[in-house]
């Protein structure tokens, strides 16, 4: 074990059954056998039923479902959100792990289980609290009221909603990357006279581009599927406030199943776009975002 | 400020932009996430304790939270089963395609809750792929000389069965995706000790193999759970949401809010995350017991 390369080989052999202390073939083939019968059952399942239900009524069918005009502003506003969040979250996300990888202060520890708040809650509250804040009978909502501005049932509610509960994906995935790269690179920078942003750009960021990368793909995913806080705040009008996922839940519930699953599959491709380039990165540069396995 | 070597808020450095990135952060996390989470708290608490009193033991909530709780707990307990043979398949063993199914593992973090929903409901339905199926399989037993009878009717979906099916699936890559990098880390060498001294392989399973991952197990047990509590988009679809059957209380959440029965929604709101937060921290302080026995994993 004192010779540096046996890490590197031993992990193959690792995966070779017929040694002495690994199991038989015969409870291997089981475990396998019982592993993939699970995800098939609860995974790959519900996946191809989306794509085999939006395509029952053939072509023309999916095509309209997915162009009439309140499909269309579903995906607009979709994308809107999105548009605001994820950068808004990217910016937040890398000024936190600045401040928690590269210097050391009380409270770190805590600042970073705050970050990490919005996972441990409900997308329901997460909505609901903005409701409270911003709803007709929330704090602001008849000083809100008085001066024009509508917040919940709008576009600027479901931004906030979403907004929270995409807010850790950037941050979580950067810190653990930044902290391992320790500043030395940069404390070189600064000492032969570079400015601090151009360290920043010419340094720092390049340093982490594929984590960062890595967690604002997971940060997008999220904003463009969040359901349950988008659909406490956004009144669910159509053509006006209804994204994507608050779609195919009215054309569900309305027993509209083909045009809901037209609209879902969209959505599904767009989690296998984000699952392949995930897996992508983490083949590519799996040492450089190894942290956020830990999911 | 920092002249007194006493105390120190933080450690010197020559890197800029502490103030202005804590600035940000803090600025941020306060406005989106605290701010608005103490609004919550002061909401459920100026309803008044008899409002309070009635909203928290109010039949109906009492359900709700009965049946996201204990589907949650059944939830992560199977994934902590499966999850653990899954992650132990796919570091341990070869076979075709084993990179795409550990690939596969994150579909649920990367597919819209709804749009999961949906198509679990459609599968689990009465005339759905799996659940036309289900129905033969329909029994019931009563337990000789009680009253006491167990059994299957054949339905999962718009059941408390078809909650639990949502919430497996949306917490199966906690456990895996907290499991695996533990067992990829762990040492051969102990294992061929156990070997060699005459273990058989069980016994070094549960003796040498599974102590050092248990801490990792109850993280992704934990995760696994807290996620499937506040589950909403997912469930609503299967479950039916029959009143103090298949009612989760996220949902009993939306339906107190739609009557604008604020204060209502705000202390079930206020119970769910209290009882959350209270599992979260007794876990954690188990956990840190656990490291320190087996070390930091």
């Amino acid at each position: 074990m004192s010779d540096a390369t046996l890490p590197a080989a031993t992990a193959p052999a690792r995966r070779d059954g017929s040694r002495a202390r690994g199991e038989s073939r015969f409870v291997q083939f089981v475990l396998i056998a019982v592993s993939l019968a699970f995800l098939l059952l609860f995974l790959l399942l519900p996946l191809v039923t989306v794509f085999v239900e939006a395509a029952a009524r053939g072509w023309e069918a999916y095509r309209a479902a997915i162009t009439e005009p309140d499909a269309q502003a579903a995906i607009r506003l979709t994308l809107i959100v999105a548009a605001i969040a994820v950068p808004f979250n990217t910016v937040v996300g890398i000024a936190a792990a600045w401040a928690i990888a590269k210097f050391e202060f009380r409270g770190k520890n805590l600042l970073i289980s705050l970050l990490d708040l919005p996972f441990s809650v409900s997308p329901v509250i997460s909505g609901l609290v903005f409701v409270l804040l911003f709803g007709a009978q929330g704090y602001f909502g008849p000083w809100l009221q008085a001066h024009g501005v509508s917040i919940i049932f709008a576009l600027p509610g479901l931004i906030l909603a979403t907004v929270f509960v995409t807010f850790p994906f950037v941050a979580r995935e950067l810190i653990p990357h930044m902290q391992s790269l320790g500043s030395a690179d940069e404390e070189a920078a600064l000492t032969l006279g570079a400015s601090p942003w151009r360290v920043f750009f010419t340094i720092t960021l390049p340093n982490v581009k594929w984590s960062l990368f890595y967690g604002i793909l997971l940060c997008n995913a999220r904003a463009m599927g969040e359901f349950g806080a988008v659909a406490v705040v956004s009144g669910k009008i159509r053509g006006e406030t209804n994204t994507m996922p608050l779609h195919v839940e009215i054309l569900y519930n309305e027993y509209m199943g083909p045009a809901a699953f037209a609209v879902a599959s969209l959505l599904a491709g767009l989690a296998l776009v984000t699952l392949v380039l995930k897996t992508l990165l983490e083949w590519h540069y799996g040492d450089a975002i190894a942290a956020s396995r830990r999911h | 400020m920092t002249t007194t070597a006493s105390f120190r808020w933080r450690e010197p450095s020559i890197l800029p932009g502490f103030g202005l990135a804590m600035g940000i952060t803090v600025t941020a996390l306060s406005l989106i996430v605290l701010i608005p989470l103490a609004g919550l708290f002061v909401k459920a608490a100026s309803a008044g304790p008899a409002d309070i009193w009635a909203v928290a033991t109010s039949p109906r909530t009492l359900a709700a939270l009965r049946l996201s709780f204990l589907g949650a707990l059944f939830a992560a307990l199977v994934n902590t089963v499966f999850g653990l043979i899954l992650a132990w398949v796919l570091v341990r063993y070869d076979f075709p395609g084993r990179r795409l199914i550990d690939a596969a593992v994150d579909l649920p973090f990367a597919l819209p809750t709804a749009v999961a929903g949906i198509s679990l409901a459609a599968i689990y339905a009465p005339n759905g792929w799996v659940g036309s199926w289900l129905a033969p399989l329909a029994f019931r037993f009563t337990i000789p000389f009680t009253d006491v009878s167990i059994g299957f009717d054949g339905k999962v979906a718009y059941t408390p069965l078809g909650v639990m099916v949502a919430l497996i699936f949306i917490g199966l890559p906690f456990v895996v995706r907290t499991v695996q990098p533990v067992l990829e880390e762990l040492q051969s060498d102990v294992e061929e000790a156990a070997a060699l001294l005459g273990a058989n392989r069980l016994r070094t399973v549960f003796r040498v193999i599974l102590p050092p991952v248990l801490p990792a197990l109850l993280t992704g047990f934990v995760l696994a759970f807290a996620r499937a509590v506040g589950e909403y988009g997912s469930v609503i679809f299967i479950a039916g949401n029959i009143p103090m059957v298949s009612e989760i209380a996220p949902l009993l959440i939306v339906i107190r809010l739609e009557q604008f029965d604020y204060a209502g929604a705000a202390v079930m709101a206020t119970m769910m995350l209290l009882i959350s937060f209270a599992l979260i921290l007794a876990v954690n302080l188990v956990q840190a017991r656990a490291r320190r026995r087996f070390g930091d994993v």
